[in-house]
């Protein structure tokens, strides 16, 4: 009994062993003719893509992360045998915090590099910048911030949530659980905060019927935030929802603190700060105030298991992941699955395989590309700690996403 | 807005938002002492002046980082020494700049405006490259933290505090330096009439760098107070530097009485701006305001009463 265990055991390992040989990818069985037909940079075995984030400038803090993730997954999917037998090569640009340099750059890695794919971008300003240079230049995106949606290309695949995903299911969960009924809309003045606050408006006062008792913005980099603290104070708004980005985050959380407002008094849900923004405010001066998010370096299931590891290893223990730096890892991964699918690297061709593209690996669970060119996912609520990290309190189903959302505009 | 509140709790609202102004204040002036000097009394535009400042923070995120690996029980108490050493550490770039760079130049206004520049960018790309990209905050010592709360309803934060405490202290420190010292007197002669004062025997060259150091150095301990209120990346100091040369220019050049009055003025406007309008509208309101009265000064609050040379 036990042999005939033990021969089938063996059988069955040379069987898989087969099975992997035969599915093998190599480069030859694809020649480059037949899956490059638009002169992009391809050869027998490399494919160029580029990687356009701000490695410098005031967006540097959120973009490090998705810099490292994207490379963590190009390297992993490289030891995996490249896509289509061809190893990735990549061409990183830096866009330096600054919209027009974006748009330069997007455009040196589409006419001079002839990328097949490109990720990057991280604010909605620098989205805009280079969108008409992608669908001019008929190039690929993989975009991965959680943005203020009202847009769909079929040049750019938006692996972030889009607003409606992010910000109806935060509000009905804070209004249910806190019986919120006044809310104070916060954020830096730019696209994103001004039409995620618009959707969160319409939200509050037609679907939940609540009150927004004060909107204010800020410019980015704004330090100073005596004035906004004292009319909360005035207000004594249920919650505070918070829109702020960038440097100006530690500013508004510390003075926060140092006025006494902490989450014993106040209840504060923010769509802005993931655990690569908490590092620089320090856990200490947001415990206790929650985060509207798709995904948390905290969650327990194996791929993230896994997939913290192994950014771990290669960033060193003390990294951090937060929302959008796993978006970006899943852009490469998406990229990889679409271009198999397709059999090809033209971007029409994977433009046009797209839509249902499924990764079960992906860190935040199971997500599939929609007609739409974004992703359905789920939303998770996390209430910050003093070490940085969030405890999960709520996860919803699957969200479908709607980039133009009926009755929020 | 305010029709629907009661009497004692506009009274809080009202007190706190005074001192938010208050704190703005100190906040601007601090900013603008250590260039309003440079600026004033040598003429010379630090561009770098921002710089200077992230110098000052990125030393106390040293100290900060030091004291909990080797010394965790000094927490406490390490921020007045890591100020000092920000200090230190600002003025003795800014020796080292002045006999780099500046001593050059001092012929040449407008070249200085680039030269400091260049500065600026390298000293940025410096921290880049020794802090990397993303915004670090030192750890600060509890005491700093929270609020001082005289009644129920008013919260007066610490370190709102503790930055107006020490602008008082490095202004009073500042103007005694310059009106009741020997070394105070040889800079206000240098500045009168630099060839008479090298014929009665003062050493310009030495007072030059002398100004220009302790300015950097001001702008160190400018940086070092930043630390409690936001965070610090490589280009803090570009986002810095704005404010500061709108408080210098707007106070009028080369007298430091202009520059406490112009940070009182944009710091009230602003901060009650901010409170009856909304963060960028009361920023607007704020800038064109200093146009508007610029336009009609084109000098500034308070003009200059020394003969230029």
């Amino acid at each position: 009994m036990k042999t005939l265990k033990i021969t089938t055991r063996i059988l069955l390992t040379f069987l898989c062993t087969g099975l992997i040989s035969t599915q093998q990818i190599v480069g030859s069985d694809f020649p480059t003719a037949k899956i490059n037909t638009t002169g992009l940079a391809v050869t027998d075995t490399e494919v160029t893509v580029g990687q356009l984030h701000s490695a410098s400038g005031t967006m540097a803090i959120s973009e490090t992360g998705s810099i490292q993730a994207e490379q963590l997954a190009i390297e992993q999917i490289n030891a995996m045998g490249g896509i289509l037998g061809r190893k990735i090569k990549i061409i990183v640009e830096d866009g330096q915090s600054d919209w027009p340099t974006f748009a330069e750059k997007a455009k040196k890695l589409l006419v001079n590099d002839k990328v097949a794919a490109v990720f990057g971008c991280w604010t909605s300003a620098s989205r805009k910048a280079v969108l008409p240079v992608f669908e001019k230049e008929n190039g690929m995106l993989y975009y991965p911030t959680f943005y203020e949606g009202l847009e769909q290309s079929k040049n750019v695949i938006y692996t972030g949530q889009e607003a409606t995903q992010q910000i109806i299911a935060g509000l009905d969960w804070i209004a249910k659980e806190k019986k919120a009924k006044t809310f104070y809309l916060i954020g830096s003045d730019y696209i994103w905060p001004r039409t995620s606050n618009k959707i969160a408006r319409k939200h509050i006062e037609n679907m939940l019927k609540g009150t927004v008792v004060g909107e204010e913005y800020y410019a980015l980099g704004s330090t100073s935030f005596g004035s906004l603290i004292n009319k909360i104070k005035l207000k004594k708004p249920d919650v505070i929802y918070a829109i702020i980005v960038g440097g100006s985050n530690v500013a508004f959380y510390k003075q926060l603190k140092a006025a006494g407002i902490t989450s014993a008094k106040q209840t504060l849900l923010t769509i802005s700060t993931t655990e690569d923004e908490v590092l620089g405010i320090g856990g200490e001066n947001l415990v206790g105030f929650y985060s509207a998010m798709k995904y948390f370096q905290s969650l327990t299931n194996e791929n993230n298991t896994k997939f913290v590891a192994a950014f771990k290893a290669k960033y060193g223990k003390n990294a951090v992941i937060g929302d959008v730096t796993q978006a970006a890892y899943l852009g490469p991964w998406l990229w990889k699955a679409t271009v198999e699918k397709a059999g090809s690297f033209d971007i029409d061709k994977v433009a046009a395989a797209s839509p249902g593209i499924e990764l079960t690996t992906a860190p935040e669970g199971y997500v599939k590309l929609h007609d739409n060119h974004h992703l359905w996912s789920k939303l998770r609520i996390g209430k910050w700690r003093t070490d940085g990290q969030a405890d999960v309190l709520y996860e919803s189903a699957l969200i479908e996403p709607d980039p133009f959302p009926k009755g929020y505009q | 807005m305010l029709l629907a509140y009661t009497s004692s709790e506009l009274t809080s609202i009202f007190t706190m938002q005074g001192f938010a102004g208050l704190s703005l204040f100190s906040v601007l002036l601090l900013m603008a002492l250590g260039l309003a000097i440079i600026f004033g009394q040598m003429g010379v535009i630090n561009m770098a002046h921002g710089e200077f400042m992230a110098a000052g923070a990125y030393t106390v995120y040293l100290c900060s980082t030091l004291t909990t690996r080797f010394a965790p029980s000094f927490q406490s108490y390490y921020f007045l020494i890591a100020i000092v050493t920000a200090f230190v550490v600002a003025a003795s770039l800014g020796l080292l700049v002045e006999w780099g760079l500046i001593r050059f130049l001092y012929k040449r206004p407008l070249d200085t405006l680039l030269a400091t520049w260049g500065l600026s960018l390298i000293m940025q790309q410096a921290f880049r490259s020794t802090f990397g990209a993303r915004e670090v905050t030192p750890t600060l010592p509890d005491w700093l933290m929270g609020s001082f709360k005289p009644t129920e309803s008013i919260d007066i934060p610490i370190n709102g505090v503790f930055v107006m405490g020490l602008t008082l202290f490095i202004t009073a420190l500042v103007l005694f330096f310059t009106f009741k010292t020997r070394a105070g007197l040889r800079m206000r002669a240098t500045v009168q009439n630099r060839v008479m004062s090298s014929a009665v025997g003062i050493n310009t060259k030495l007072v030059d760098r002398l100004t220009f150091a302790i300015g950097c150095g001001i702008a160190g301990v400018a940086g070092a107070a930043f630390t409690t209120i936001g965070s610090t990346g490589p280009d803090s100091g570009s986002r810095y530097i704005v404010d500061t040369f709108l408080v210098v220019v707007f106070g009028g050049t080369a007298s430091l009485l202009g520059t406490m009055a112009s940070a009182f003025g944009i710091a009230q406007t602003q901060s009650i701006s901010e409170f009856f309008l909304q963060g960028t509208m009361g920023k607007v309101a704020t800038l064109l305001a200093i146009v508007i009265i610029l336009m009609i000064r084109p000098q500034g609050l308070f003009a200059s009463k020394v003969r230029r040379a």
